[in-house]
């Protein structure tokens, strides 16, 4: 578990004067009011045709039951509910086969694959997982039963509930004779940009790329056995896409959608030494980035940016990147600097000391005053609520950008957003963003 | 089965309803959960989460202090948050890990309270109930601890137990149904717990009358009618039931005895609408629309010990599987739109959105009963 060493209490602190990883001291944790992030309803209805079955009690169930609700899913979802006195009385483990053998007898039609999600409970009463999936698969030969998990009660010292169902749905595809030149694009919530270079080297070296939300059915999807490169964009899709391709004994690319030019650069190498095509040399990506930072610049003056983590896993990494550019950076919302950002912290840390950080979770950030007068740009939908602004950039968990094309699409997206007021009231409690909402 | 479900959701748990109660009053919240119940409570439950400043938060349990019982640390954090907000009140709601491994929670309570000489209290909760399980628990506490005893009473005046957006959605609503009151001769000195401050609800005594208008005022009645002999009324004031109910709360106030306007014997035609939903306001609206008609009706509630507030025609139905059974012969039926469903083909079907069913799904179809003609 992560520790402070020198943590602050406080609603800012200059990044000169934080600590790496966790800047601010834990405590009682507040959760504002922006929930374009996906959560696991989201991640598990992109497996086609799945069906999803969550076992819970009543106040933990109310969360998954109506995010499929807003999302207009709520025909591929069904619960089991635990009682009071399945908590002390040993019959969890009972209820939960029965309860899911009785969901499934109650759809209309046999899906062919069941995300089961168990939870804290299960695992604190010291379930027999063995013997509750043996029993389904007994019951069910016909549907590949997937163990997913909710149990948040894990995720500070170790994998958290959406790691883990990006690597269950990863331990599905089956070892299958490779296709040359195939590669499956997993661990990530949203469909890459066309005109990004990953798909461009893919596309120019005769490779053909699969992404999940190309897969209409199971079928399909159990077919991305058989590439022979498995690759994620997204830091929760590692441990799941890296053991499938293990597993399977192929090859495996982390190319993580981020910022700076350099790493950008080292991803389009990776990428080349497998595709045989280093599109970097054909292009002058970099020089075209900077022209368009320009101009962003150019348009924004010295409008303050306030940045945080919802937009991006890198929002350091972004910080630095605008900052190089002249951008006026205020501030950077964030609880804890993930591993990635290690060495833009520091480079902050001593390039631009006065940049501020400020925490997300922490009580005091209920009360914070909402903004001011002055017009800010917020990357990033927490951002924008803390700081109570019509104009901001929304995406969610790094959206569709990678690479050098994403610098550029971000661009867009900055003046588009600087330009042209959003509700911000409406948009930004939707939970999902880019899943159908009912909200 | 009646644990599986296939098409409802289920309704607001107790955990939420605990902060629902509690939102207004200025106090400190803490669920102790590790992440889910926070967030399920302020993206579905609350509608007042995005502009309206509550102090109510997660304890971040994790995996090794829930089984080393590192209860200094839950104590730590709400002291110094304690300190740097400085609620009227701390409050701690359970979930079911902590309610599993036995956490001493009066304990935890009574540290708090000395080390920072604000009142600290424990409401019942584990995360398996209901919200009007936690909700009423929870002004059950308000109504033991912060209520005092009145220098005077006031004549014609009411105090209405149990609003919360989950049964009422807006302020609006409430203030139409305080009209409704206001309209007929009745003073309401407060309301347990939308609109009105901790110290506006600690002078409730003063009132002759309560008017509990769901079932999450009915256990905070009867403590303030223990301690303080003010009589309770329960029902809603919704279009022609209104002259019903002030002819109730006339009569309670004369006689100081407590009593259910819902209790009215109705019998008209045999044509029945079935309600479905929480037995107070569903009940009043009911009996508006049985008066206002001529056809009777009967209701069926899914909520939990509600048992008190139905009449012998009405229905306690638990699970998807007994609602199907209870719906087959209902030919109108008045509920959230997330029932209709689950509802028979020729059902017809009356859409009226419930905070504490569908959540926010309908919020732009909220419905104010008090302010329309049936």
């Amino acid at each position: 578990m992560l520790k402070p060493v020198r943590p602050s209490s406080g609603l800012e602190l200059p990044i000169g004067q934080a600590d790496y990883p966790v800047p601010f001291a834990w405590g009682l944790e507040f959760n504002p009011p922006a929930h374009g992030g996906w959560n696991i309803v989201h991640i598990g209805m992109q497996l086609p045709q799945a069906h999803q079955i969550y076992v819970c009690a009543a106040n933990c169930m109310r969360g998954v039951v109506l995010t499929a609700a807003e999302m207009n899913a709520s025909d591929r979802f069904s619960m089991v509910i635990l009682e009071e006195s399945d908590l002390c009385e040993g019959t969890v483990e009972d209820i939960t086969i029965e309860g899911t053998a009785d969901a499934i007898r109650k759809l209309p039609q046999r899906p062919p694959a069941v995300l089961l999600f168990t939870v804290c409970i299960h695992h604190f009463l010291g379930c027999d997982y063995e013997h509750i999936y043996g029993e389904l698969g007994r019951l069910f030969p016909d549907i590949a039963f997937i163990r997913c998990f909710m149990d948040p009660i894990m995720q500070k010292g170790g994998i958290t509930p959406d790691q883990k169902l990006r690597r269950s749905m990863t331990e599905l595809l089956p070892l299958r004779p490779v296709k040359k030149k195939t590669a499956a694009l997993l661990g990530s919530d949203f469909r890459l940009n066309e005109t990004c270079e990953l798909k461009q080297i893919f596309s120019e070296s005769g490779w053909s790329l699969h992404e999940i939300q190309d897969c209409k059915t199971f079928e399909e999807y159990l077919s991305l056995g058989e590439c022979e490169l498995f690759v994620t964009v997204y830091p929760n899709g590692v441990l799941g896409v890296e053991q499938v391709a293990k597993r399977l004994g192929r090859d495996f690319l982390y190319l993580p959608q981020c910022f700076g030019y350099e790493e950008i650069c080292t991803n389009l190498e990776k990428l080349g030494k497998v595709t045989g095509n280093n599109l970097k040399k054909n292009g002058n990506f970099p020089s075209k980035c900077d022209e368009l930072l320009r101009q962003t610049r150019e348009l924004l003056g010295t409008t303050p940016i306030f940045i945080d983590p919802s937009l991006h896993p890198r929002p350091l990494g972004l910080a630095r990147l605008l900052l190089e550019h002249d951008f006026c950076v205020k501030k950077v919302y964030l609880d804890a600097v993930s591993s990635e950002e290690e060495i833009d912290f520091y480079w902050l840390k001593a390039h631009h000391p006065s940049l501020l950080l400020s925490p997300i979770i922490r009580p005091e950030m209920r009360l914070k005053r909402r903004g001011d007068e002055e017009k800010v740009l917020a990357l990033g939908q927490k951002a924008a609520w803390f700081e109570n602004t019509p104009y901001f950039v929304n995406i969610v968990q790094g959206g569709s950008l990678w690479g050098f094309d994403g610098i550029m699409e971000l661009c867009r997206l900055m003046q588009e957003a600087f330009l042209y007021e959003k509700e911000t009231q409406d948009i930004i409690p939707r939970k999902g963003l880019g899943c159908e909402s009912c909200v | 089965m009646n644990r599986s479900y296939r098409i409802l959701p289920i309704y607001t748990g107790d955990v939420s309803g605990v902060c629902s109660a509690l939102f207004e009053l200025g106090g400190m919240v803490v669920m102790h959960d590790p992440s889910g119940c926070n967030s399920t409570y302020n993206t579905h439950d609350e509608l007042r989460w995005y502009d309206h400043d509550s102090l109510i938060f997660i304890s971040g349990l994790n995996e090794m202090d829930a089984i080393l019982g590192n209860d200094d640390k839950l104590i730590e954090d709400i002291v110094t948050a304690a300190e740097e907000l400085k609620p009227r009140f701390i409050a701690l709601a359970s979930a079911p890990i902590p309610y599993m491994n036995g956490t001493d929670f009066d304990g935890i309570c009574r540290e708090i309270e000395s080390l920072t000489g604000i009142s600290t209290f424990f409401v019942k909760s584990n995360g398996a109930h209901d919200y009007t399980f936690g909700a009423g628990n929870a002004l059950a506490e308000i109504a033991e601890r912060f209520v005092t005893a009145p220098a005077r009473k006031r004549p014609h005046t009411v105090n209405l137990l149990g609003a919360t957006p989950l049964d009422f959605g807006t302020q609006d609503t409430v203030n139409a149904m305080k009209r409704q009151l206001t309209d007929n001769g009745w003073e309401v000195l407060s309301c347990w717990a939308m609109g009105d401050t901790l110290d506006t609800i600690s002078r409730s005594a003063e009132a002759v009358v309560n008017l509990v208008v769901s079932a999450v005022g009915l256990k905070a009645a009867k403590i303030l009618e223990k301690k303080f002999a003010i009589p309770y009324v329960v029902g809603c004031p919704i279009g022609d039931f209104t002259s019903d109910l002030c002819t109730a709360l006339d009569h309670a106030e004369r006689t100081t005895q407590s009593c259910n306007a819902l209790d009215q014997n109705l019998d008209f035609s045999n044509d029945i609408v079935t309600l479905i939903g929480e037995p107070v306001v569903m009940g009043s609206f009911g009996h508006a629309i049985a008066k206002k008609y001529g056809i009777s009706y009967r209701l069926l509630c899914p909520l939990e010990n509600c048992e008190t507030l139905l009449r012998k025609s009405d229905c306690s139905v638990k699970g998807e599987e007994e609602m199907d059974v209870a719906l087959r012969s209902s030919g109108i039926v008045i509920a959230d739109p997330l029932y209709h469903p689950i509802c028979p083909e020729n059902t017809v079907f009356y859409e009226l959105p419930h905070v504490g069913f569908s959540g926010r799904c309908f919020r732009r179809k909220l419905f104010n009963l008090f302010d329309c003609t049936i």
